[in-house]
């Protein structure tokens, strides 16, 4: 049954670039009228692409946009009941404010009386009242971005698009503009659509968010899902800070990851491979002999309302938020409950590990060095002539302060009797048969569980070397 | 000391080199003097010739029509070209700015021989008809209008096109309600560029031009090659004309760039007295 309350529905959107790149792939959204959907991901994810589809700036590839039940695709942009506030604000700068107000109006042939009293009352909404005749050049960054907001609504739009509208301002005036924007859209009743990098921004403002990732869409919730349950890793590792683990079924509501085994609340068979989540604030820090694991106190930053710690269990980190302290060097246990343990199986069961950055500037992981540069790992950066690397804006880096999250797929790595020719060891903990392969799932000395294809037999127990080309992994910059 | 008086010296000597030929032929055009080197009495008579002989008014009008008229086609296409390469694909915008600027360094007798051997011989269009000459001037200028709009188009921001489709503008209203009065300074002065190149012309007039007519140039080139002295004189009067005409046009612009200024600072002025809600950073 089609639902009447739906305003705007996109159907299977995909925009591919004249250039061959594909913005956007297959997206699906429906939204309520009145709510405030906000578009969620890093740059290049294609929200903003979505945005301008709506719009009507971009025509999709494949597709359908439909409003009120009816497709808008043939639709130029000024036939739209729809308004934008752009990022750069765009207002006219040889207009005062309130011919840029009026332009809207204007074009509707509205009786100038009524344009007068619409844009006064527009400008009290946005609290410039009395600013008709200032010169937008004239104006402070949080001034014009009142005036671009006040432009668009004064036309009463059936939606309201917001393109990062808050990302040229500073961070204090960025948090009293979400209150405001949140006010204005609980006042007015209109549908807002909302576009951000910011995680935080859009857990603030949104009555739904759409988490988007290399043009596919993610995960689509509430704040609180998408917070509490998300459903890829992706989503887990972008919104909040994680720690996140490989890992196995060891058993019924049991997991190992991390070189422990906890309880869970997700019941998998046993024997699957998954991804472990952990919020840092959801871990305990209690006695050795208390703890479901046990590591040793590495770092302590405090952070004002909370310590940020690294514990070090055997090879494994794990970033706890606690509002104790702790002493660097100290033996710790460390428990999660079952329900703050989020559990993740990865469609095509990618293997997540981290590598970290030596003083080459190269990746390293289980004291292997891979054949990788940070230079060409994170983008921008550089190498001096005298050895260090520079970030995009020319600062130096500092190696210890990072690490990059790697991903390889099972079909990628390949097992070898010669351990030791291995970027990693270890034993097979688990093996099925799926068909044309075996899937197996290798538990290494780090305490981590790998999943590798095979089409041959290994028996289980074996002890293997695990190779992986760089060539086939992927990287992922994270800050420690 | 003395270092600081060669230094005025030769600012002097610039100047005088700059100004002394004009000067003095102001000077001559107020006397009855018909060659250069005796002074013979005050007299306004080279002026009252310049602006009676209907010769001379004709070929003046006929001059400033030409350049309007030449500057006004040359503006509107050169600001066409530039806002569609820049609204072009990024190659398509490499390859026409590239050919713009052949057209800018090439040498007039070129481009005005050209354009006769291609309109009037291979296509047979008569002089006459002042096409051929027409086309000349906006050849010459719309690739400097082209020039002059460029750079006011890539300073706007791009997005106050769209934002105008956005609030229910057209696509032409968008175009002359935001976008030109947003690079109209670029404009005017191409339009000012256009105007003064056409004036000077000499070499595409004289491969263009109907035999009857003749412009500025082509007029004092001729004239003073011949012995009519009335009209010879009555040609250092126009130069006069011209002269004051430019020295004027530069100080009216200047002077609109320092009340520009003033405007500017009694803006900032008022707006310090006015610290609104919504922070102190200034847009």
């Amino acid at each position: 049954m089609e639902n009447t309350d739906t305003i705007i529905e996109l159907k299977g959107i995909s925009k591919v670039f004249e250039d061959g790149f594909k913005a956007v792939d297959n997206f699906n959204l429906q939204v309520k009228r009145g709510e405030f959907v906000t578009f969620l991901g890093p740059s290049g994810c294609g929200k903003t692409t979505t945005l301008r589809m709506i719009a009507g700036f971009e025509v999709p590839t494949e597709g359908d946009i439909l409003l009120n039940g009816e497709s808008i695709i043939g639709l130029p942009p000024y036939m739209r009941p729809i308004n934008t506030v752009f990022q750069r604000y765009a207002l006219f700068p040889h207009m005062n404010v309130f011919d840029n107000i009026a332009f809207g109006l204007r074009q509707k042939k509205t009786p100038s009386d009524l344009i007068g009293k619409k844009v006064r009352r527009v400008l009290e909404l946005v609290d410039l009242e009395g600013f008709e005749n200032r010169r937008i050049k004239t104006l402070s960054g949080g001034q014009q971005q009142r005036i671009a907001i006040a432009r668009a609504l004064v036309n009463e739009p059936e939606i309201l698009l917001l393109d990062e509208p808050l990302g040229a301002l500073d961070l204090k005036m960025r948090k009293e503009m979400q209150l405001e924007l949140k006010e204005m859209h609980d006042t007015l009743g209109i549908t807002f659509i909302y576009v951000t990098h910011d995680q935080e921004e859009a857990l603030t403002m949104s009555d739904k968010i759409v988490v988007m990732n290399e043009g596919c869409t993610q995960q689509i919730g509430t704040p609180e899902d998408i917070y509490n349950e998300p459903e890829t890793i992706f989503v887990a590792d972008f919104i909040g800070e994680s720690n996140i683990f490989n890992g196995m079924m060891t058993g019924h509501l049991k997991a190992r990851f991390c070189g422990g085994e906890f309880d869970c609340v997700d019941d998998y068979k046993e024997g699957t491979h998954i991804t472990a989540i952990v919020r840092p604030e959801d871990v305990v820090i209690t006695s050795p002999e208390r703890g479901t694991i046990v590591g040793v106190v590495d770092k302590v930053i405090f952070k004002g309302i909370h310590y940020e710690i690294t514990v070090l269990s055997g090879k494994n980190e794990m970033v706890i938020q606690t509002v104790k302290n702790a002493t660097p060097g100290d033996r710790v246990g460390l428990r999660v409950d079952p329900e703050n343990i989020h559990i993740i199986i990865a469609p095509d069961h990618t293997n997540l590990f981290y590598a970290d950055i030596n003083q080459n500037y190269k990746l390293e992981y289980n004291e292997h060095e891979l054949d990788k540069n940070l230079t060409e790992v994170m983008r921008g950066s550089s190498r001096r002539d005298d050895g260090t690397v520079v970030d995009s804006a020319g600062q130096a880096i500092e190696p210890d302060r990072l690490r990059v999250l790697v991903a390889i797929k099972p079909d990628d790595i390949e097992m070898t009797d010669d351990q030791e020719a291995g970027i990693v060891q270890g034993w097979i903990s688990n093996l099925v048969y799926k068909g044309d392969h075996y899937s197996y799932i290798i538990h290494t000395d780090l305490e981590q569980d790998f999943v590798v294809n095979d089409e041959y037999l290994w028996n289980m127990g074996d002890q293997v070397g695990l190779l992986m080309p760089e060539d086939k992994m992927t990287f992922t910059l994270k800050r420690k | 000391m003395n270092w600081k008086i060669f230094r005025r010296l030769f600012l002097l000597l610039v100047l005088v080199f700059l100004y002394l030929p004009i000067v003095l032929l102001a000077v001559y055009s107020f006397t009855l003097s018909t060659n250069i080197g005796a002074i013979r009495g005050f007299s306004l008579h080279n002026y009252v010739t310049l602006f009676t002989t209907p010769e001379l008014t004709s070929m003046i009008a006929g001059t400033i029509t030409l350049a309007l008229g030449s500057a006004v086609i040359a503006t509107i296409l050169g600001t066409m070209g530039a806002i569609g390469a820049f609204y072009s694909k990024k190659n398509v915008s490499a390859f026409i700015t590239t050919l713009n600027q052949v057209p800018v360094i090439n040498a007039d007798v070129v481009t005005g021989f050209s354009i006769c051997v291609l309109l009037v011989v291979a296509l047979g269009i008569s002089k006459d008809s002042y096409i051929p000459l027409l086309a000349g001037h906006v050849t010459l200028c719309a690739p400097f209008v082209f020039l002059s709009v460029m750079p006011r188009i890539k300073q706007m921001d791009s997005s106050i096109y769209e934002a105008a489709l956005d609030l229910g503008a057209t696509p032409v209203k968008a175009l002359f309600e935001v976008v030109i009065p947003q690079i109209i300074p670029g404009i005017i002065s191409g339009f000012s560029l256009a105007v003064t190149l056409s004036l000077d012309d000499y070499f595409i007039a004289m491969y263009t031009k109907p035999a009857t007519f003749d412009t500025i140039s082509t007029y004092v080139v001729n004239a003073t090659k011949g012995a009519q002295t009335t009209i010879k004189t009555a040609l250092w009067a126009l130069s006069t004309v011209i002269f004051l005409i430019v020295v004027l046009v530069v100080l009216l612009s200047n002077l609109s760039v320092i009340l520009e200024n003033v405007r500017k600072k009694k803006g900032k002025k008022k707006k310090k007295g006015h610290l609104e809600k919504g922070g102190s950073r200034a847009g």
